[in-house]
C-alpha cells in the first residue's frame, strides 16, 4: 500500500531515490500512507472538502506536510485528470510538471489541459494558516516559530492550546518564549473553557502587552464571561487605547511627514524652473511623468533581459530619468522658453501646449492604461516601530527626497555652474558682461529642474499610478508648495512641502480627506495675504522686476 | 460716453453679433430642415455655447487685458453662474422628477434628504436666480480681491492663489454633503421661464440672449476701459507702484474691474448652463480655466474683439479636431498653443493688425508690449 | 476691403460650424449603417474607455465579417469627448444629428451618462452604456447592460456574510456611485441586524493617492475582535495607491478582504498583485470564465489589438450583450428606426461570455450572473463564487425609501420608466 504511489515513478528515478526512500519508508510508513490518503481527497473537491482535508492534515501532525500546504495556498496544487492523482505543479512553457506532494520529486510532465488546480479561497487560506501554525512550532527556525506564534495569536483557536502548552515547555528561546505565551494568553482569554482566574491572568498580560491585535483579542472576549473577567477587560481595553492614541498622533506626523516628502520630490523640481527661472511650467507634471514612464521601460528591459537585476532597477532607473527629463527640459527650454523671457505669463500658455503634446505622446506610445512599476523587495513591505507602521517604500522616499534636496543644494551653493545659475537669475545683463553664457546656463538649469523632476518620477511611481495623467495629479500641489514656500528658494519649498504634508494628515482624520484638503488651500490663500510672497521670500529691488 | 466707446472695430463687432442675432436664427427656424441654407440645430447650440465663452474671454480679458491681474480662477466664477442658474433650473423641474417630489431635487431624494438645504430657498423664483448670478461670483471676487489686492499680492502669486481658490472649489463642490449634486452636478433641466428646453426656438431664444448678453457685456467693457478710469487702469498694468506713488488707490480700481469681470463671468456661466444642459464642478477646475487664458492670449490680450474671436476660434478648433482626429487632436491644439505664443505674441489680431501696419508703413516699429 | 476682411475673421467661427455641418450631410448618405462610439480618449477617463472603442471597432468588423446588418455594411464614427461632460452631450449631439448614426454605444462615468440623457430623449436616438451604476434610472432611449447595484454590491456582501463578516467599511471615493451604493449597502446590512457601529462609512477624492491615513483606520478599525471587510466602491484611478497601500502595510485578505466593484483586469494591469492574492471583486465577467464563448472572445481582442497581452474585462463584455442585442433586435424589426427598435428590443436574448444568455428585460436592464472572484498573483480572478441563475437588473432600489414603489416597465401599455405602484401614476415623464 504504502508503495503504491511510488509506483508511478519511472524506474531510474527509483532506483536514485531507492536507498532515500527506504529510509524515510522505514522511519514514517503508516503515517505518510495517511497523509497521501488525507491528501488524494484534494482531486476535484470543493471548498468545504479541501478545508476538511487541511483541517485533517492538521489533526495527523505531520510536519513534513508544511511545505505541500504552502503550495496548495500558493496554487500551485493541481490534480491529474487521468487518475484523479494529486500533484505540485509548476508551470514549464505550455506544460505542467508535477511533483510529489510529500517527497517533492518530480513525477511526470503532463499538458495544460491534463491537469486542473485544486482551487483555493480565503477561508481555505486562513485555514492553512492555521494548520501550518499548528504544524510548525516546533521547526527547527526561529522565524517559523515566531510566525506560528503569531498566526495562534490572531486565530485564538482552543484546539491548538495543548500543542502550544507542550511547545512551550520544550521552548528555549527567550522571545519565542514570550511569543508563545502571549499566543496562549489570547487563548486564555477568549476561550469559554478557561477558569476565570486564568482568563483575569491572561487578560491582564495581554493589556500589559498592548497593540492592535491584543487589542482585537481583548475585544473578542464575550459579553457573557463571569463580572471579574469583564472587568479586567475593560481596563485592559483602557489601557492599551490610551497608548494608541499617543502613537497615534506620532503616527500622523510620520504620515505627514511622509506625504511631505512626496510633494517635496514634485516641487523641488518646479522650485528650479518656477522659483529661480521664472517660468510658470505647466509642463512639469508631465516631466515627472517621463520619468515614470523612464522606470517602467527599464523595469520591462529588465524583466524581459536579466530579471536578477530587478531590485537594483530602481538605481539603474534613477540617472536614465534624470537624463531623459532633463534631456527634454533641454529641448522645451531651447526650442520654446527662451524666446519667452521676461514674459513669464506667456511661458504658462507655451509650457501648457508642451504638456497637452507630452501627455498625449505618451499615450500613443504606452497606450493610456497604468502601466506596471514593481516594488523592489527592499521597498517592499512594512516594519513595526512600536505601534506605527513604517512602510519601506514610504521611507525610501523620504531619504530619497532629502538625498535630492542635498544634492540640489549643494550643486546651487558650491558649484560654479550653481554660481552662474544664481548670477544669470539675480541680473542677466550684469552676468553676460562678466562673461558668462546665459543662454548655456539657462538652458542647464531648465535641464536641471526638469531632471529633478523625473527623478519625482521615479519614486512616484513606487506609490502611485503611472498613467498619462500623473503630472496632471500633482501639478497644483507643487504650485502650492512653492508659492507658499517662497518662489525662488529651495529651503522654502523644504519648509512649504512639509508643513502642507503634516498640515493635510493633521485635518483628515477630524474633517475627512477631501474637507482637509480644502480647508489646506483656504489657509494657503490666506497666509498669502499675510505674507505676499511666500515663507522664504526675497528681500529687494530685483523681486518687483 | 456710449459713443466715444465704440471705435470702428468694436462697431464691426456689434454689426456682426447683431447680424448673428438675427440669421441664426432665421436660417434655423424659417429655412426647411435638409435645404443647404437651414442651420442645424445643433450648430445653434454649438454657437450659443462658444459666444458664452467669449463673453468669458472679454470678463477676463478686462482684468488681465487692461489690469495686468491674471486670474487662473475664472473658470470658478463663471461656474458659480452656471450654478445659480442650474439650481433655478433644478426648481422648475418641480414634481415633474423621476421620484415626484415637488421639493427636492432628484438627487436629493435618493441620498435621503429630507429637507431643502437653506441655500436653495429662493432659487425657485427667477429674479432671485437672476441676482443670484451676478451676486454670487461678484461677492466671491470682492472677498477674495479686497484681502488680496490689499495685501498687495501680485503676479505670479496671485494667479496661484487664484488657483487654489478655484481649486478649492472644485473639491468642495465635488463633496455630496455641500448639497450641489457633488460630481453628477445639476442636469435634467426641463423648461425656462415656461419654455420647453429641448425646443428649437427655445434654443434659438437663448441664443439671442447669449448675443445680447455679449453685446452687453463688451460695451460695459469698452466703457470702462476707454473712461478715465481705464487709463488708471492700464497705468496700473504697466506700472503699479509708480500709479500708486502718483496718489491713486490702486487697490480700488483693481478692486472694481476684478468684481466686474467676475459678475460677467457669471452672467456667461448662467446662460452657458441651460444651453449646455449640465453644470457640474468639473467646471471648477484649474485646466478649465488656464484654457480661457488661452483663448484670451490667442486672440489678443488687451482687445476686447480678440479675446472673443480666441475663444470661438479655440473652441471651433477643439469641436472639429475631437472629430477629426479623435486619436491625435491633442497634439494639434498642443502645437497651436505653442506657435501661437512663439509666434503671435499679440495674437491673431495683433498679427492681423501688424500685417496691416507693415503695409500702410513699410518702416515698421516695435508694436508696444503690454508689461506683465 | 480691409472691412470685409475683417468681418470675415469675425464671422469665421459661424461659418465654420456652418460648413463642416453640411459637409458631413453629404457623406452622411452613403449606404452604411452608422454606430456612434462616445468614448473619451484622452483625459482622465481614457484610462478606461479606450479600450471600450478598440472593442466596439472589433465588434463592428466582426459583424460585417459577418456580411454586415440588414445587407448593409455597418460604419463606425469615433468621436473623443475627452473626459469633458458637457462635451460629451455636444459629441451625442453631432453624432445622432449630423452623422445620423443609428445607435450609440459609449459613455462611462454617471456625470457623462447624465449629460447626454436629455440630448438622446430629445433626439430620440439609442445609448447602450455598459457600465456598473447607481441605479435610480430607466430611460426609454438607453440601455443598461453593466449592472445595477443589485446585480454586484448585494451579492457580494451575501458572500461576505457567508464568509463570517460582520464588521463593515464602506469605502468610495466621493460621488453619486458610491454614494448610493453605500446607501443601499448600509439599509441592507441594518435590515439584516448589523449594528450601525460596526458600519464605517468613508469617502474620498477622485485620484486620491495619499491613502496612509484611511489604511491605518481600515486597521484600527479591523482590530474590533470581529471579522470585518471593506467593500470599496474606489473610483479607477485611486486603485492603485490604495492597493500598494494596503499591500505595504500588510493587511492581508485572510485578514481583512477587500471587496471592489470597479476593480477589473484593467486596473490590476498597473499594479503588483503579488500582495493581493485573496481580495476579492464581484462583477458579472472574469477573464478567466472558463468557457468555449469567452475563449473565442479572447482570441479575437488578441488578434484584433496584435497583442495577447492585453485583458478583457467586465464593460467589454457588457458591449459584447449590448452590440449582439442591438444586431438581433434591428434584425427583428427590419430596420434601425429607434422606435421599432425600442420595440422589438425587450426580450431578445444574447449569449453571455460566461456561459449563460442575458435577456434584456422591460426596464431595459439585462439579466446576468453575478460572480465574485479573487485576485490571482498573475494579475487574473478566480472565481470563487457564482451565483446560480441570473439575475435581472432592478433599475429602482427596493432599499432607498423613495424609490421602493418605483417599477420600469417599456412595453405597452405602461411604456414608464417611474411607474409608482403606491399612486399608480407615471412619474416624472411630463
Amino acid at each position: 500500500m504504502a508503495l503504491a504511489p511510488l509506483a508511478c515513478l519511472p524506474f531510474a528515478r527509483l532506483a536514485r531515490l531507492a536507498s532515500l526512500c527506504i529510509a524515510l519508508l522505514c522511519a514514517a510508513t503508516s503515517a505518510q500512507a495517511e497523509t497521501r490518503d488525507i491528501i488524494a481527497r484534494l482531486a476535484n473537491a470543493k471548498f468545504p472538502v479541501v478545508k476538511q482535508v487541511i483541517e485533517d492534515l492538521a489533526a495527523a501532525g505531520d510536519p513534513t506536510v508544511a511545505p505541500f500546504l504552502r503550495k496548495l495556498r500558493a496554487g500551485k496544487v493541481y490534480w491529474r485528470k487521468s487518475d484523479r492523482a494529486v500533484f505540485i505543479a509548476e508551470r514549464e512553457k505550455r506544460d505542467y510538471a508535477l511533483f510529489d506532494p510529500i517527497t517533492g520529486a518530480k513525477v511526470d510532465q503532463v499538458g495544460r489541459r491534463a491537469a486542473k488546480k485544486v482551487r483555493v479561497n480565503n477561508a481555505i487560506r486562513s485555514a492553512i494558516d492555521a494548520a501550518l501554525a499548528g504544524l510548525t512550532l516546533s521547526s527547527p527556525k526561529v522565524e517559523t516559530r515566531l510566525a506560528a506564534a503569531k498566526q495562534l495569536f490572531a486565530d485564538r483557536d482552543a484546539s491548538a492550546l495543548p500543542a502550544l502548552t507542550a511547545a512551550l515547555a520544550r521552548e528555549k528561546d527567550p522571545t519565542v518564549k514570550t511569543a508563545f505565551e502571549d499566543a496562549r494568553a489570547a487563548i486564555l482569554a477568549t476561550s469559554t473553557a478557561a477558569t476565570p482566574s486564568e482568563r483575569v491572568k491572561a487578560i491582564a498580560r495581554l493589556g500589559e502587552r498592548g497593540g492592535s491585535d491584543s487589542l482585537n483579542a481583548l475585544s473578542a472576549v464575550d459579553a457573557k464571561a463571569p463580572a471579574d473577567v469583564l472587568a479586567a477587560k475593560e481596563s485592559a481595553i483602557a489601557e492599551i487605547k490610551r497608548s494608541l492614541a499617543v502613537w497615534g498622533a506620532a503616527e500622523n506626523i510620520w504620515q505627514g511627514v511622509s506625504l511631505g516628502s512626496v510633494l517635496l520630490l514634485a516641487a523641488i523640481g518646479l522650485a528650479i524652473t518656477f522659483g529661480v527661472m521664472g517660468v510658470i511650467n505647466m509642463a512639469h507634471g508631465e516631466l515627472v511623468m517621463l520619468g515614470a514612464y523612464t522606470t517602467f521601460a527599464v523595469q520591462e528591459v529588465i524583466r524581459v533581459s536579466a530579471p536578477a537585476l530587478f531590485d537594483v532597477s530602481l538605481l539603474i532607473a534613477a540617472p536614465l530619468a534624470f537624463l531623459v527629463a532633463g534631456g527634454v527640459g533641454v529641448a522645451i527650454e531651447r526650442g520654446v522658453c527662451r524666446f519667452l523671457y521676461g514674459r513669464p505669463l506667456e511661458t504658462l500658455l507655451a509650457t501648457w501646449g508642451v504638456s497637452l503634446i507630452l501627455q498625449q505622446l505618451v499615450r500613443s506610445i504606452f497606450g493610456p492604461n497604468n502601466r506596471e512599476v514593481g516594488n523592489p523587495s527592499w521597498m517592499s513591505g512594512a516594519f513595526e516601530l512600536g505601534e506605527m507602521t513604517i512602510t519601506y517604500n514610504r521611507l525610501w522616499i523620504l531619504i530619497f527626497a532629502l538625498a535630492v534636496f542635498a544634492l540640489l543644494l549643494g550643486l546651487m551653493k558650491r558649484t560654479p555652474l550653481g554660481l552662474q545659475m544664481r548670477a544669470v537669475t539675480q541680473n542677466r545683463a550684469m552676468a553676460a558682461d562678466m562673461g558668462v553664457r546665459t543662454g548655456w546656463v539657462d538652458a542647464m538649469t531648465f535641464g536641471l529642474g526638469a531632471g529633478v523632476a523625473g527623478l519625482a518620477g521615479v519614486a512616484l511611481s513606487q506609490i502611485d499610478n503611472v498613467s498619462p495623467n500623473l503630472g496632471q495629479s500633482y501639478i497644483v500641489d507643487s504650485f502650492m508648495v512653492v508659492v507658499f514656500g517662497g518662489a525662488g528658494n529651495l529651503w522654502g519649498a523644504l519648509a512649504g512641502a512639509f508643513t502642507l504634508g503634516v498640515a493635510n494628515k493633521f485635518l483628515e482624520p477630524y474633517a475627512g480627506a477631501v474637507l482637509g484638503k480644502i480647508l489646506v488651500l483656504v489657509f494657503i490663500i490666506l497666509f498669502i495675504q499675510k505674507r505676499p510672497r511666500g515663507l522664504f521670500a526675497i528681500r529687494g529691488r530685483a523681486v518687483e522686476s | 460716453m456710449i459713443l466715444r466707446a465704440l471705435d470702428t472695430r468694436s462697431a464691426i463687432f456689434l454689426g456682426v453679433l447683431f447680424i448673428l442675432a438675427v440669421a441664426v436664427p432665421f436660417l434655423n427656424q424659417a429655412m426647411t430642415p435638409g435645404s443647404a441654407a437651414h442651420l442645424p440645430s445643433f450648430a445653434v447650440s454649438l454657437l450659443g455655447k462658444y459666444l458664452c465663452y467669449a463673453l468669458l474671454a472679454v470678463a477676463l480679458d478686462l482684468v488681465w487685458g487692461y489690469c495686468g491681474i491674471l486670474s487662473l480662477g475664472h473658470g470658478a466664477f463663471f461656474a458659480l453662474g452656471g450654478y445659480a442658474m442650474g439650481m433655478h433650473l433644478m426648481r422648475e423641474i418641480g414634481d415633474r422628477g423621476v421620484y415626484a417630489n415637488p421639493l427636492l431635487p432628484d438627487f436629493m431624494v435618493f441620498l435621503n434628504w429630507k429637507e431643502l438645504p437653506w441655500f436653495w430657498h429662493g432659487f425657485d423664483m427667477f429674479w432671485f436666480a437672476m441676482i443670484m448670478v451676478f451676486l454670487a461670483p461678484g461677492a466671491l471676487a470682492f472677498l477674495f480681491g479686497w484681502f488680496a489686492f490689499r495685501s498687495r499680492v501680485t503676479g505670479v502669486y496671485l494667479s496661484i492663489i487664484t488657483q487654489a481658490l478655484t481649486y478649492a472649489l472644485m473639491l468642495a463642490f465635488f463633496r455630496n454633503e455641500m448639497g450641489f449634486g457633488g460630481n453628477n452636478g445639476l442636469t435634467d433641466f426641463k423648461d425656462v421661464l415656461g419654455f420647453d428646453l429641448q425646443s428649437d426656438a427655445t434654443r434659438c431664444g437663448l441664443f439671442v440672449a447669449t448675443v445680447a448678453a455679449l453685446a452687453f457685456g463688451f460695451v460695459l467693457c469698452r466703457i470702462i476701459t476707454t473712461s478715465k478710469a481705464g487709463k488708471v487702469l492700464v497705468a496700473v498694468r504697466d506700472a503699479e507702484s509708480r500709479t500708486r506713488f502718483l496718489g491713486y488707490r490702486v487697490e480700488g480700481f483693481k478692486l472694481f474691474v476684478f468684481v466686474v469681470s467676475a459678475m460677467l463671468a457669471g452672467l456667461a456661466g448662467a446662460l452657458y448652463t441651460p444651453q449646455v444642459g449640465i453644470i457640474n464642478p468639473s467646471e471648477f477646475s484649474p485646466a478649465n480655466s488656464i484654457e480661457i487664458v488661452i483663448w484670451v492670449a490667442l486672440g489678443g490680450r488687451g482687445s476686447l474683439v480678440g479675446a472673443a474671436i480666441g475663444a470661438v476660434l479655440v473652441s471651433l478648433a477643439k469641436t472639429l479636431l475631437t472629430g477629426w482626429f479623435p486619436e491625435l487632436w491633442l497634439f494639434a491644439l498642443g502645437g497651436l498653443f505653442v506657435l501661437a505664443t512663439l509666434f503671435l505674441p499679440r495674437g491673431v489680431l495683433g498679427a492681423v493688425e501688424g500685417i496691416k501696419l507693415r503695409r500702410s508703413r513699410p518702416a515698421r516699429e516695435p508694436a508696444p508690449q503690454p508689461a506683465e | 476691403m480691409k472691412l470685409s476682411r475683417r468681418q470675415m475673421m469675425a464671422a469665421m467661427g459661424a461659418g465654420a460650424v456652418g460648413a463642416t455641418a453640411s459637409g458631413r450631410y453629404a457623406f452622411a448618405q452613403s449606404d452604411t449603417i452608422k454606430v456612434g462610439v462616445l468614448h473619451s480618449l484622452s483625459g482622465t477617463m481614457a484610462i478606461s474607455e479606450t479600450t471600450l472603442k478598440d472593442v466596439m471597432l472589433m465588434l463592428i468588423e466582426q459583424q460585417n465579417a459577418k456580411g454586415g446588418l440588414l445587407g448593409k455594411k455597418l460604419e463606425p464614427v469615433v468621436v473623443d469627448p475627452a473626459s469633458d461632460w458637457p462635451l460629451f452631450a455636444e459629441k451625442a449631439r453631432e453624432l445622432i444629428s449630423v452623422s445620423k448614426v443609428s445607435a450609440v454605444f459609449g459613455c462611462w462615468t454617471s456625470v457623462s451618462r447624465k449629460s447626454v440623457l436629455p440630448v438622446f430623449e430629445e433626439l430620440n436616438s439609442l445609448l447602450f452604456y455598459p457600465v456598473q451604476y447607481e441605479g435610480e434610472e430607466s430611460q426609454r432611449n438607453v440601455f443598461y447592460t453593466g449592472a445595477a447595484p443589485n446585480q454586484q454590491a448585494i451579492p457580494a456582501v451575501d458572500y461576505l456574510k457567508e464568509q463570517g463578516v460582520e464588521r463593515w467599511v464602506l469605502a468610495g471615493t466621493d460621488y453619486v456611485y458610491p454614494r448610493t451604493t453605500n446607501k443601499i449597502l448600509e439599509q441592507y446590512l441594518k435590515d439584516s441586524g448589523v449594528a450601525a457601529e460596526d458600519i464605517m462609512i468613508n469617502y474620498t477624492p477622485f485620484g486620491h493617492s495619499d491613502w496612509q491615513t484611511i489604511v491605518g483606520d481600515i486597521k484600527s478599525f479591523g482590530s474590533a475582535g470581529k471579522k470585518t471587510a471593506v467593500v470599496s466602491t474606489i473610483n479607477g484611478d485611486a486603485n492603485v495607491p490604495f492597493y500598494k497601500e494596503l499591500g505595504n502595510q500588510g493587511v492581508k485578505a485572510t485578514d481583512i478582504p477587500v471587496v471592489a466593484f470597479s476593480v477589473g483586469e484593467e486596473e490590476l494591469a498597473g499594479i503588483d498583485t503579488a500582495p493581493l492574492v485573496g481580495h476579492l471583486a464581484a462583477w458579472n465577467y472574469f477573464m478567466s470564465a472558463d468557457t468555449p464563448e469567452n475563449e473565442a472572445f479572447i482570441a479575437e481582442w488578441h488578434k484584433f489589438t496584435k497583442n495577447d497581452k492585453r485583458v478583457t474585462n467586465d464593460p467589454m463584455e457588457a458591449h459584447y450583450i449590448g452590440f449582439n442585442m442591438w444586431v438581433k433586435a434591428v434584425e427583428a424589426a427590419g430596420t434601425t428606426d429607434p422606435d421599432a427598435v425600442i420595440d422589438s428590443i425587450v426580450g431578445v436574448t444574447a449569449p453571455n461570455l460566461t456561459g449563460g444568455v442575458s435577456a434584456m428585460m422591460p426596464n431595459h436592464h439585462i439579466t446576468k450572473p453575478v460572480l465574485i472572484g479573487e485576485i490571482q498573483d498573475n494579475g487574473q480572478f478566480d472565481i470563487v463564487y457564482e451565483t446560480p441563475g441570473l439575475v435581472a437588473g432592478d433599475a429602482w432600489s427596493d432599499f432607498l425609501p423613495e424609490s421602493k414603489p418605483l417599477i420600469a416597465d417599456w412595453r405597452s401599455p405602461m411604456k414608464c420608466g417611474n411607474f409608482n405602484t403606491v399612486t399608480g401614476k407615471c412619474g416624472g415623464a411630463g
